[in-house]
């Protein structure tokens, strides 16, 4: 079975009100194609969890500029203003995250625990609202899983299987937002037969991938 | 000192507190430029904390790898030796304490160590990053900063922006001088003789110790 699937396909399911996880940081190792077609077709309401909000013409940041996210989850937005502007109106709920509390939420996710344990944040806004436990006479704070509805990740190479290798510093959330979502679509810079990547090199098994669409054209 | 040549006065301090074979991050803007003057006796990797060990500098225009960039999506190299991973690798190296050094820059820094660089409520809401976490995990943490913003201290009693995190500040270098932070408050270690004692204190708002070793800072 080939997990093959065309840009609209993909698209099509992608419903407004749908909780994403994007990979990528700054717009680095992020799926392009899967955006701008996000954007072209103006799907709105949706729910952003991404490791930063982009540029206003870069990756993920393109869809903050569209006004496509109700809540961004995210550690940093310092570089698109219009996700600032969003979040200081009122218009868009933007939750904070300490970026290896966020990285480790969603790893809790796509791994099967109930959360996480870290000193990070303790003694700041961080800690509001959150349960503190302790562990050895250590204050620890708690923070829970994160899950969506989609994980749209990016890869270098992708098989028929959906096996990911990457490249660079492109690895950043991809890889653990890919155990984290109910559907996981991964769009890949090529595609190459089984076999095609060393196993000794897969950095995504493909048993997290639902999906795969090439960068630049249609499978 | 014009405004460079200050910046880069304070990296030269900082990169002399850089130890053979530390693991050192560094944040973006005035502590990047540390990279460029650690002593060439002593080997340092430096972390991004997007996903590599190995940083290395800028590569000649036109041959950028748009994949190989620094966390603040600068540019860069992966030097021999290197290695590529994900977040949660990334930050398990400095959630865990791997990290030797971490160097960032900072609004304000109080007597009990804790520092407030992530944001000004109502104005300046960037988020925080990897800062709280880099806060935490490193084994030192060195705020690089300017002594003072717009004229008024940066050092004080206590801080009254949100804290980035509490009782983590190891050392502050300025261009005025090295400041510890001890338990029982700040401690002047080094001066720069450009500036009198009497400036100093003025431009601190917090009380500081002396220490009995003061001595001039010196740049190499």
């Amino acid at each position: 079975m080939s997990k093959r699937i065309t840009l609209e396909e993909a698209l099509d399911m992608i419903k407004p009100g749908s909780v994403v996880m994007v990979g990528g940081f700054l717009g680095v190792g992020t799926p392009q194609r899967l955006i701008n077609g996000l954007v072209k077709r103006g799907v709105k309401g949706l729910t952003l969890i991404c490791n930063d909000t982009a540029m206003p013409d870069k990756g993920v940041g393109k869809m903050v500029v569209a006004g496509q996210f109700d809540k961004i989850i995210t550690s940093h937005i310092g570089t698109n203003k219009e996700a600032g502007r969003q979040m200081m109106e009122g218009i868009t709920e933007v939750v904070l995250v300490p970026q290896g509390t966020l990285i480790e939420q969603i790893r809790a996710g796509g791994y099967g625990l109930g959360g996480i344990l870290t000193k990070t944040g303790l003694g700041t806004e961080v800690e509001k609202g959150k349960q503190i436990i302790e562990v050895d006479g250590e204050n620890y704070l708690l923070e829970k899983p994160l899950k969506a509805d989609f994980a749209l990740i990016y890869a270098d190479v992708a098989d028929e299987k959906g096996n990911l290798s990457y490249r660079g510093a492109t690895r950043n959330f991809n890889p653990v937002m890919a155990s984290a979502a109910d559907t996981t679509i991964a769009e890949s810079k090529r595609t190459v037969p089984l076999g095609g990547i060393d196993p000794n090199d897969v950095v995504v098994p493909a048993v997290f991938v639902d999906y795969i669409l090439e960068e630049e054209h249609d499978g | 000192m014009d405004k460079q040549q200050t910046q880069e006065f304070i990296a030269k301090r900082v990169a002399a507190e850089l130890q053979d074979g530390d693991l050192v991050n560094l944040g973006i803007g005035l502590p990047t430029l540390v990279a460029n003057f650690v002593p060439c006796d002593k080997l340092v990797d430096f972390q991004s904390e997007n996903g590599f060990i190995g940083l290395g500098p800028a590569p000649v225009p036109g041959e950028e790898d748009p994949n190989i960039v620094n966390a603040g999506c600068q540019p860069v190299s992966i030097l021999s030796g290197g290695v590529f991973f994900d977040s949660a690798t990334s930050f398990g190296i400095i959630r865990g304490g791997h990290v030797d050094i971490t160097v960032l820059g900072a609004l304000q820094v109080d007597e009990q160590g804790n520092i407030a660089n992530y944001m000004i409520p109502g104005k300046m809401v960037p988020g925080m990053g990897g800062a709280m976490d880099l806060l935490g995990g490193a084994k030192r943490v060195i705020v690089a900063m300017e002594h003072t913003a717009r004229g008024l201290p940066k050092l004080l009693k206590q801080c009254d922006l949100p804290l980035t995190a509490v009782n983590a500040v190891d050392l502050i270098v300025t261009e005025m001088c090295v400041m510890k932070c001890a338990e029982d408050g700040f401690e002047l270690i080094e001066y720069n003789p450009e500036y009198t004692l009497e400036e100093i204190k003025q431009a601190t708002q917090a009380e500081f110790k002396i220490s009995s070793l003061l001595k001039a800072m010196t740049i190499p």
